[in-house]
């Protein structure tokens, strides 16, 4: 049933909206986004970054098996294109707000592989010294938003820094992500409204990967494509294709653009599939094999290396040096972050208030 | 010097701090034209324009998380609630988001929460409610709660100006019935400062808001009647309170009583009490008093209220208790 819903394109009636519009969203290919095509030195480095974060994702479940994590070692295996293609659509003074499973856009704005990694096994060096655990960090040198594990809270909070940049006359942009399941929070709900009613540019990503834990998306929603929801704000929505890297950054420049011109907020919905359990604890008993199996036809990664190959734009010698050099990055930070030092014990008790 | 309400000092404090900084602004519901439920920004959408004085949707959750999102962005928003009730639907943004982001990741997140609070107005269980105690069991939140206004103009300019979230608890029955003297100048109360509002020796009644009130009306007809010198200690911060000066104090009177109008059991008081007995044990010539409402939600009916509210005659009782023991 899953499969079915998820391979299948589903049309919603036009009764839907109030609006006399026939569709309450659009589909990417319906918009002109040839100017936001990115060039093809865009295209390897956004290649490299699925590459990184699946190969950083792959490098905490090794060693969260190995007993070096000690807390929750959430993943984004399938995901890697949408959190790197949005992130990487970004201006330098825009703001992300990352969820679990949005490391791609943590390592896109630049926070160093080593330091992420050393803040899944509690080690001082990274943004929060110790204090909160594996994507949990924000550092607003790169414009990250940490979140908190409460979903929908990041919904408010970066429509509240879009809300600054409007009031500020700043030309910023605010964007976060959220999960199929986090839809249905009332957080949701309350920051999605206030970013219509202000016209904030505001970009919420809504990653739809079908689960929810273990809870699939028809026990989630009764919307077949969770993009309607942006038309009940009044809000643009567009869906995307989320396991396009290409396709991922075209529709989040084209958003994030038209926010930075004043006509935002805007919705997108990613259309996607979580490769893995919950976290490394889950192994996903509850998905169907074939759901899986038809979903790693569209792995982000292997599609954007064919595509990179078939137009020439990456050689094959390219291709492997770009694999080694991910290795390489990796083979490093996990290096750094098992010698990195841990934060001293009574250290727990400083910071709590700024000054 | 101008004889002004408790109201008109807190609005007077916003007003100065937002013609101060223009980072400063509101927002809440029905803030804006209508000037708030109790008409404490009225005037200000005229002075300061929509912008800088937001009505929003009806969100508590909303507000509070706009406020995180917008301080970390170089903005001081200065938030109300329109009735302290209402904060419960914000709690998440508050406990989870805004009191952790300091000690999580260092970003410094410089927002007040108003929240018009307070019984004894007949606004039943949802506004008459003092939830204070709900946040101060939360490190990273800062509290205040003024009883004159003095401290509300103080107060609510050292909360704007604090680095950290500020809960400014103000009590509606307090509103308009308190007048004091208000300088026109510009002044703040620090927060985590107490201060004695009436010298005594024989007793402290440490409270803070609508209690200050009780206490200080009850101590002049003690003193009257029986002779008894109460001292009256407004806490006037609830996080951090300042535990030097219920020392001092209770060292020099050796009677304490803790007094709020929030409910007993889990209250403000029952912390305050525990530091006074592990600290000045010695000093005590009696246990630790505590005045507060019953633990019940706060009834409608004229004389369910006045049961459920501790007044001047409950404060009188356990003062005569006290002082007998």
């Amino acid at each position: 049933m899953n499969k079915k819903k998820n391979t299948k394109k589903s049309k919603v009636a036009a009764s839907v909206t109030n609006s006399g519009e026939k569709k309450p969203f659009f589909t990417a290919s319906e918009l002109d986004l040839k100017k936001f095509e990115p060039t093809d030195a865009q295209k390897k480095e956004l290649y490299y970054f699925i590459m990184l974060n699946r190969a950083f994702d792959d490098r905490v479940a090794k060693l969260y098996r190995q007993g070096k994590i000690i807390g929750a070692a959430y993943g984004s295996r399938g995901q890697e294109a949408t959190s790197v293609g949005s992130a990487y659509a970004l201006g330098k003074n825009d703001i992300v707000g990352p969820i679990i499973r949005n490391a791609g856009a943590i390592i896109v704005r630049g926070l160093p592989v080593k330091n992420f990694l050393s803040n899944f096994i509690g080690r001082s060096t990274t943004p929060t010294g110790g204090r909160d655990g594996n994507s949990h960090l924000g550092d607003l040198n790169i414009g990250v938003f940490a979140p908190i594990s409460h979903l929908g809270s990041l919904i408010i909070n970066l429509t509240g820094c879009a809300l600054a940049f409007k009031l500020k006359k700043e030309p910023r942009v605010a964007l976060t992500y959220i999960g199929d399941g986090g839809t249905s929070t009332a957080e949701f709900h309350e920051g999605m409204n206030m970013a219509a009613v202000w016209k904030v540019p505001f970009v919420c990503i809504i990653e739809n990967n079908n689960w929810a834990y273990s809870t699939p998306t028809m026990n989630q929603s009764n919307l077949k494509d969770l993009a309607v929801k942006g038309k009940a704000y009044g809000m643009e929505a567009v869906v995307m294709d989320g396991n396009d890297v290409f396709e991922v950054y075209r529709v989040s420049k084209y958003a994030i653009e038209k926010c930075r011109a004043g006509n935002g907020p805007i919705l997108i919905e990613s259309k996607t599939m979580r490769m893995k359990g919950h976290a490394e604890h889950d192994d996903a008993f509850y998905v169907p094999k074939e759901m899986f199996a038809e979903w790693q036809k569209k792995d982000p990664i292997i599609r954007a290396e064919k595509y990179l190959l078939d137009h020439k734009i990456m050689t094959p010698a390219e291709n492997e040096e770009l694999k080694n050099r991910v290795a390489k990055d990796m083979e490093e930070a996990e290096e750094f972050a098992l010698n990195a030092p841990f934060p001293l014990g009574e250290e727990a008790a400083e910071g709590v208030y700024a000054e | 010097m101008a004889t002004i309400t408790y109201l008109e000092a807190i609005s007077m404090g916003m007003r100065e701090e937002m013609r101060r900084d223009p980072n400063v602004f509101l927002i809440g519901e029905d803030i804006g034209v209508y000037g708030g439920a109790f008409k404490v920004t009225k005037g200000f959408i005229e002075e300061f324009g929509a912008d800088r004085v937001m009505d929003t949707p009806i969100s508590e959750a909303g507000i509070i998380g706009v406020c995180v999102g917008s301080a970390l962005m170089g903005l001081r928003p200065v938030a109300e609630m329109q009735f302290a009730d209402f904060i419960s639907c914000g709690f998440n943004q508050l406990v989870n988001q805004a009191a952790k982001i300091h000690y999580r990741w260092r970003e410094a997140v410089p927002m007040v929460v108003r929240c018009p609070s307070g019984g004894g107005v007949h606004g039943g269980p949802f506004h008459s409610q003092n939830p204070e105690a709900w946040f101060f069991h939360v490190p990273g939140l800062k509290i205040v709660s003024p009883s004159t206004p003095y401290d509300a103009k103080g107060l609510i300019k050292s909360a704007i100006r604090d680095n950290n979230p500020v809960l400014f608890f103000e009590h509606k029955f307090l509103y308009r019935r308190i007048k004091g003297e208000v300088p026109e100048d510009d002044y703040i109360v620090p927060i985590g400062k107490g201060d004695i509002k009436r010298e005594g020796k024989d007793m402290t009644v440490v409270a803070y808001s609508s209690a200050v009130h009780w206490a200080l009306e009850a101590a002049e007809q003690i003193e009257k009647e029986d002779g008894v010198s109460v001292e009256v200690l407004d806490m006037r911060s609830i996080l951090p309170y300042d535990k030097e000066l219920i020392l001092q104090s209770v060292k020099k009177t050796n009677r304490v009583i803790v007094a709020h109008e929030a409910t007993l059991t889990g209250g403000v008081g029952g912390d305050v009490s525990a530091f006074i007995t592990e600290n000045a044990f010695e000093h005590l010539d009696a246990p630790v008093r505590r005045l507060a409402a019953i633990d019940t939600p706060v009834p409608y009916s004229p004389p369910l209220e006045a049961h459920f509210l501790p007044n001047k005659d409950k404060m009188l009782k356990v003062m005569r208790e006290l002082a007998a023991y």
